[in-house]
């Protein structure tokens, strides 16, 4: 019988294991399937964005080798005395101009003095000095030099490119400067997504073109990163690291592709707010997700309903088989209980005929005695006596019948197995009585108690003995019930002298329905029931038989031990013993 | 019909295994000028009608040893004419009806009214005689 607590654990149990078992397998896949594509996926932007970042860093690099190379072979190919000369180098710059477009802004000569000897470009720089700067300085030490952006004095930012040369043991500069917006102009080509953006800034964190937007707050940042993530030596050569951090401009977690230019003093930053780099990544990785929420979703709902209604439907079963069972057992109750009122019938109707006849005999002898006088006084008494004989045996029988009658509640109680079986073979003495079948008990010395209903007792054991006494109807014979006591159990054994049963029968006695008696005699239940029965008890019901050779029952059911016999069963209704 | 027959009284034998009955019905027959002989099994009643000629027979039908239905069987030959009232418990009524189809001449259920039985008697009685 399933209780609905039972079946609200099973329903717990079959929801739990078919979720397991879908989900695990799709978050394993998942999960295997998102790493991996989430690393070839990174790893593919990232070398993407490396590549884009190395190639800018190529173009800016090799930008300014030849700027720095177009100075180098002007001041090597030009004499002295032209290049001191403002219209000489009015032409240079025009000549520039038209080889390069406007990246050269002026372009001057210093001598080693500092002080500018000759100039063209739109500024009024006048006699300047340079002894100071420096740019000059480093300019002086070094063939060529290329300057960080600086103000200078005309106070835009801008940087200088210088190679120096000797003349007549003196040192000469010509420099020429490079506007920044130009300058700028070739990273700002770097751009990617919406938040991708590229700036040059050098060692120290002061930017060499003008980034997006206002980064003056984040030169501490960008110092840092510079120190987390490229060699302390600048002379390593052209280095390209990617790396991850946080973004000040928006506070949000962005990469870096950082790569070194001009022999280390410059460095080109990439940033791109990590959302955007990884969009594509990022969305795959929602719709993954979706899915598989929804899909863990749809599972355990679907569990859940799933087996809440296989659980509701075995539950249902369960009882119309309960229900079925208590109908059979009802049904067969029903046809043993008529059984037996024919039978007892019999018995009841001898001793009223008695009766009947007795006090018609008192009858007979008043009318034979003379008026006034009592008559046959001894036979009248000993009438009244039969009557009152004759009527105890009526009540005898009619208690006996409601001793089994009324014990209905299947209440199960320790119950002694010998005294049932006297019980039983009382009520069916005149039945066997009438089919000359002499009943034999050989009973346990040791009282073989049971757990168990003595209604449903009784009945197994009359479905039994009716069986054995009807199979024996027509040629008298020999019923022996005996019990014993085993270790564990309590055995009866009934046992006929009756025509056996033949083996093609066999297999099928326990079946309900099945009945080898003629319509209108066998329900075909008796067995059947007493199977159930026996079987809700945790017994057992074996037979024996051959066409010849009788029947032997044999019941197991579980002893309980003497010691948990409560006094209780000393109360016990024991109706049948006299 | 000769005079000697009408008059002499019915002789009838009564078996049944239940003595007190047939104790007591026994006497109250006797009373009503029934010559009965009570018998308390099959067997004997067969062994008497093998010696005596008997007028009716009433036979209980559950017995022990020998049924009712055995012993009407074995009256059916050994005394075709003598008319048998099968008499019954009512549990067996069926039982009571077969007796009939096998030749009993009539039926009754215990307890049953005396002076019906007694009727039923006289009746068979008569037809019997009549047809010697």
């Amino acid at each position: 019988m399933t209780t609905p607590s039972l079946s609200s654990t099973l329903s717990k149990k079959i929801s739990l294991l078919i979720i397991f078992v879908s989900l695990t397998p799709l978050i394993v896949v998942g999960g295997v399937f998102a790493h991996l594509f989430h690393t070839a996926y990174r790893g593919k932007t990232i070398a993407h964005l490396e590549e884009l970042v190395s190639k800018h860093r190529d173009i800016v690099d090799s930008h300014l080798a030849e700027r720095l190379a177009s100075i180098k072979t002007l001041m090597d190919a030009c004499p002295l005395e032209d290049l001191r000369r403002n219209d000489f180098l009015k032409e240079l710059l025009y000549t520039l101009h038209t080889q390069y477009g406007r990246v050269f802004v002026d372009i001057g000569l210093v001598n080693d003095a500092g002080s500018l000897e000759a100039y063209a470009g739109p500024f009024q720089l006048g006699n300047a000095q340079y002894a100071k700067a420096e740019w000059f300085k480093k300019a002086m030490e070094n063939d060529h030099f290329i300057s960080d952006m600086f103000m200078g004095i005309r106070n835009q930012p801008h940087f200088i490119v210088a190679a120096s040369r000797e003349w007549g043991g003196r040192r000469y500069i010509l420099r020429a400067t490079v506007d920044f917006e130009a300058f700028t102009r070739l990273v700002e080509n770097i751009r990617i997504g919406e938040t991708g953006h590229a700036f040059i800034v050098n060692r120290a964190g002061d930017f060499q073109t003008q980034p997006r937007s206002d980064f003056s707050q984040c030169k501490e940042l960008l110092l840092e990163l510079m120190r987390e993530s490229l060699p302390a030596d600048h002379a390593v050569g052209p280095t390209l690291v990617f790396t991850e951090g946080h973004s000040c401009e928006t506070n949000a977690d962005a990469v870096y592709v950082l790569a070194t230019l001009k022999q280390g003093d410059w460095v080109m930053i990439y940033e791109q707010i990590a959302a955007d780099a990884f969009r594509d990544l990022y969305q795959a990785r929602l719709i993954v997700l979706s899915v598989l929420a929804l899909g863990s979703l749809g599972i355990i709902v679907t569990a859940i309903l799933l087996t809440r209604r296989v659980v509701a439907y075995i539950a249902k079963l369960d009882a119309d088989k309960e229900k079925m069972n208590e109908q059979v057992v009802h049904a067969s109750k029903m046809a043993s209980l008529g059984e037996m009122a024919a039978g007892i019938a019999h018995e009841i109707n001898n001793p009223v005929a008695v009766m009947v006849e007795e006090a018609g005999w008192i009858q007979d002898i008043l009318e034979d005695a003379p008026e006034g006088e009592p008559g046959d006084v001894q036979e009248i008494q000993r009438a009244v006596n039969q009557i009152r004989t004759q009527g105890n045996r009526c009540k005898d029988i009619t208690q006996k019948l409601l001793s089994f009658a009324r014990k209905t509640e299947p209440e199960r109680c320790a119950l002694d197995v010998n005294s049932l079986i006297l019980e039983t073979v009382e009520l069916v003495a005149s039945k066997a009585r009438y089919a000359n079948v002499h009943i034999e008990t050989r009973l346990s010395p040791l009282p073989p108690h049971i757990q168990a209903s003595v209604t449903e007792m009784q009945q197994i054991l009359l479905n039994l003995i009716n069986n054995s006494l009807d199979a024996m109807e027509e040629t008298g014979g020999k019923l022996s019930i005996a019990s014993r006591t085993l270790d564990s159990v309590v055995e009866i054994e009934i046992r006929d002298t009756g025509p056996g049963i033949p083996e093609s029968v066999l297999p099928k006695i326990f079946d309900p329905f099945f009945t080898t008696k003629p319509v209108g005699r066998g329900t075909g239940l008796g067995l059947a029931v007493c199977y159930g029965l026996i079987k809700n008890m945790n017994g057992d019901i074996t037979v024996n038989s051959a066409v010849g050779q009788g029947a032997e029952f044999r019941i197991r059911i579980p002893r309980t031990p003497e010691s948990a016999v409560s006094s209780f069963s000393l109360n016990q209704p024991k109706g049948g013993t006299r | 019909m000769n005079a000697e027959n009408a008059t002499r009284p019915i002789r009838l034998i009564l078996v049944d295994d239940e003595e007190s009955f047939v104790n007591v019905l026994t006497k109250r027959l006797t009373r009503r000028g029934v010559e009965v002989t009570p018998v308390l099994s099959g067997a004997e009643a067969l062994r008497l009608m093998r010696k005596y000629e008997y007028d009716v027979m009433v036979l209980d039908l559950k017995m022990e040893e020998m049924s009712g239905l055995d012993v009407l069987k074995t009256v059916r030959i050994v005394a075709p004419e003598t008319p048998v009232i099968m008499l019954t418990g009512h549990g067996s009524e069926q039982a009571a009806r077969e007796g009939v189809t096998l030749g009993a001449s009539d039926y009754l259920l215990k307890p049953c009214d005396l002076d019906v039985l007694f009727h039923k008697i006289t009746k068979a009685a008569c037809k019997a005689r009549a047809t010697q």
